[in-house]
């Protein structure tokens, strides 16, 4: 019997339809759009200004505050502006344009193929790099890794968990990251078990990808404390807290931090870009993306500088298909419906699903009939359509009693509704009050 | 059989009339009566436009006020106050009668569809999620939010435009609609002598050339009205122009230079003729 979590969850088709294809670098584009803000927290500070040329790796934002990351340019060339663009839910944000010349890369990043196993560097010093080469989650948050490695006062670490689920339908990238950079993913979790002082790993990943399993346990074994763990494919696996209590048995408590059960969880993404940053001394610039979806001539899974319009990816992978119904920005269950084909590829972006018409579709909207599947589904074990009527009803007192700001909008609850309620739009929006309202109160 | 049955009720209803009596006495409180006649010369619309919970609680904060001067019912306007003023032998407040616009005029052919929203049909959730589904992330996304927290049947979307209506007449300045929209799209603005207004109906903060490549209608941010305006009314930030209601003399030069028609009038007789002695027809939204 293989590992799950224990609460709610869901099986969708996985459509796994890029699965075995191998990374390819995409093109450079004519220009990229960086914008300031491909993080949660504060936005970076710009340090470059207009008609500056910069490499690849050059520094072109600063972190503002703790909770920030650096960014650099992914391509080598002249800053173009810095001028509002276009973000994925078309509003307009800060970002550098940079035109494209060449490809020079700063002489400090190694750019040769060979693998170093071993570093000289304290826990300290990797944290350090990590923090310079402007790190942040690339499961999809998009949390600043840097200060997911430095505990609050009073939590220790016991546990590194590294989130290999991808338990999102259709995205392959971590998938394709494992079978192709398998030795560097256990280097930099070996780095990233360093920085926070523990002697245990484990990577978690679905049985549905066993080819990886295989590969990376015959990896592992050269590697002291690293451990494979296949777990049982189920929706959303990859959510944090899930991941915890598939792999250690422990529930994070409402409202508390992993760390409370001694647990720090980075994904199989993050792994891999802390070995670049710590061994290679490359700074994020680039990062797997899947472009997928059945009407797709090829899936695909390329390695795309960040700030390449997306449009260059669908192109690259046989261009949008006729009746497209929607283009979305990440997996099928927690994506973003993009509004702009020009919008850039950022950390944050893991896969590109192109629906048609017919799938795209949201059927109409019933009354709800109790019938409950909604509260099965909550991997939180939350009641949703409690939740959404208390947000109808803007009853936020309600709602924070029942616990809304666990919800990690996994969108288990409105998969399984055969009502068709919009109930993760509601309950999105009931959260955002609630924490508003939360925030106003400890101020 | 009966008789002592019959004494015995009668003593315990005695007893506990008696007791009621002393506990009502004992622990009664006090309600100044002039609440209740207060409340009774009140609306009793109870939508919270004064800023309390309610017509009661207006009530209360009238009476146990010194002074009128921060009390103001919406709804009631003047007349309702000068009443309550008359019961409570208190200062009459007077306030400038209020009206909410909407400033957005990005109407289906100015402002193209460029995706369809599928999402949960209200304003509020399809702002957390997006811009909306025009060019325009400041604009008005019509689903009527608006619509559904006005008390008064004040405010309608307008099937041609897809935008909100205010019917004036109806609209009391509650601010009901002004805390729903999630885009601050309408505004409290002073009704004006007749109910005439001129006001700035575009909110886009970007650039004139992305601005107007999303809505026709939308303000440019050129400040061609900033200079023509002779009483410095209109500001100029962030791209846009603001006319501010305390300044403006409805001088109506702003309205004929701007290049997008952002400027709207509204009640105005039509200009070169003779001004026409009842209300013109409400100019309908373009």
């Amino acid at each position: 019997m293989l590992k799950t979590f224990r609460i709610g969850g869901i099986h969708p088709p996985e459509n796994k339809l890029s699965a075995g294809k191998k990374i390819t670098p995409l093109a450079l584009p004519q220009q990229v759009i960086v914008p300031l803000s491909q993080h949660i927290g504060a936005p970076a500070t710009a340090v470059v200004k207009k008609g500056d040329l910069v490499k690849v790796g050059t520094l072109l934002a600063q972190a503002t505050g703790f909770v920030s990351a650096n960014i650099h340019s992914s391509v080598s060339g002249k800053v173009n502006k810095i001028d509002n663009a276009l973000d994925a839910s078309g509003y307009r944000r800060m970002a550098i344009y940079i035109d494209v010349e060449g490809d020079e890369w700063e002489e400090s990043i190694d750019r040769s193929e060979t693998i170093v196993k071993t570093t000289s560097l304290t826990a300290e010093e990797i944290i350090k790099r990590v923090a310079e080469a402007g790190i942040v989650g690339l499961g999809g948050a998009t949390f600043p890794t840097q200060v997911k490695l430095t505990p609050p006062p009073g939590n220790k670490a016991e546990i590194l968990i590294i989130n290999a689920a991808e338990c999102e339908p259709f995205l392959t990238s971590d998938h394709m990251l494992m079978m192709e950079k398998g030795e560097e993913v256990l280097i930099g979790t070996s780095l990233l078990m360093k920085a926070i002082h523990v002697t245990k790993a484990v990577i978690g990943i679905e049985n549905n990808k066993k080819d990886a399993i295989a590969h990376l346990q015959k990896l592992a074994v050269e590697y002291k404390g690293i451990e494979i763990q296949p777990l049982k494919t189920q929706y959303p696996q990859g959510g944090e807290k899930q991941l915890i209590d598939s792999i250690i048995r422990r529930q994070v408590k409402s409202g508390a931090l992993p760390i409370s059960e001694g647990a720090v969880v980075q994904n199989v993404g993050t792994a891999f870009a802390v070995y670049e940053a710590v061994i290679k001394n490359k700074p994020l610039i680039e990062r797997v993306v899947t472009v997928t979806g059945k009407e797709v001539a090829n899936p695909s899974n390329f390695l795309v500088r960040l700030g390449t319009p997306i449009t260059e990816l669908i192109e690259a992978a046989g261009g949008l298909p006729p009746r497209t119904g929607k283009i979305i920005g990440g997996g099928p269950m927690m994506g973003k419906a993009l509004v702009n084909t020009e919008v850039p590829v950022t950390k944050g972006s893991s896969g590109i699903l192109i629906l048609s018409e017919k799938e795209a579709v949201r059927k109409p909207m019933e009354n709800c009939i109790r019938c409950a599947k909604c509260v099965s589904a909550c991997p939180m074990g939350l009641n949703p359509t409690q939740l959404m009527t208390a947000t109808e009803f803007t009853q936020w007192d309600l709602a924070e009693k029942n616990h809304i700001t666990d919800c990690i909008e996994c969108g288990s609850c409105s998969y399984t509704c055969p009502a068709n309620r919009p109930l993760l739009d509601h309950i999105r929006y009931g959260k955002g009050k609630v924490m508003g309202i939360i925030r106003a109160r400890k101020s | 059989m009966i008789l002592i049955a019959a004494i015995s009720l009668g003593v315990i209803g005695a007893i506990s009339a008696a007791f009621l009596y002393a506990a009502s006495k004992k622990f009664e409180v006090y309600e100044d009566p002039r609440i209740a006649e207060v409340q009774e010369a009140l609306p009793a619309a109870n939508c919270g436009g004064c800023g309390f919970p309610g017509c009661s609680g207006f009530a209360n904060a009238c009476v146990k006020a010194d002074e009128l001067d921060n009390l103001y019912c919406p709804v009631g306007g003047a007349e309702v106050m000068s009443e309550v003023a008359k019961i409570l032998g208190k200062e009459v407040t007077t306030a400038e009668p209020m009206v909410a616009v909407v400033r957005c005029n990005g109407n289906c052919n100015a402002r193209p569809r460029n995706n369809t929203y599928d999402g949960a049909r209200t304003c509020a959730i399809a702002s957390t999620l997006y811009g909306g589904e025009t060019g325009c992330s400041y604009g008005c996304h019509g689903f009527g939010d608006c619509v559904s927290v006005c008390n008064f049947d004040a405010i309608h979307i307008h099937p041609e435009t897809g935008l909100p209506e205010v019917i004036e007449d109806k609209c009391t300045a509650c601010g009901a609609c002004v805390k729903a929209c999630p885009k601050n799209i309408i505004e409290l603005r002073k009704k004006g002598p007749k109910s005439r207004r001129i006001f700035v109906s575009c909110i886009n903060k970007d650039k004139g050339a992305v601005a107007k490549k999303a809505c026709n209608n939308a303000c440019i941010g050129c400040g061609k009205c900033v200079k023509e305006c002779a009483f410095e009314a209109i500001t100029l930030e962030n791209n846009l122009a603001y006319i501010d209601y305390t300044k403006c003399r409805l001088c109506r030069k702003c309205v004929a230079v701007c290049p997008t028609g952002a400027i709207h009038e509204l009640n105005f007789p039509p200009k070169k003729e003779p001004a026409a002695e009842t209300k013109v027809k409400e100019e309908t939204i373009q």
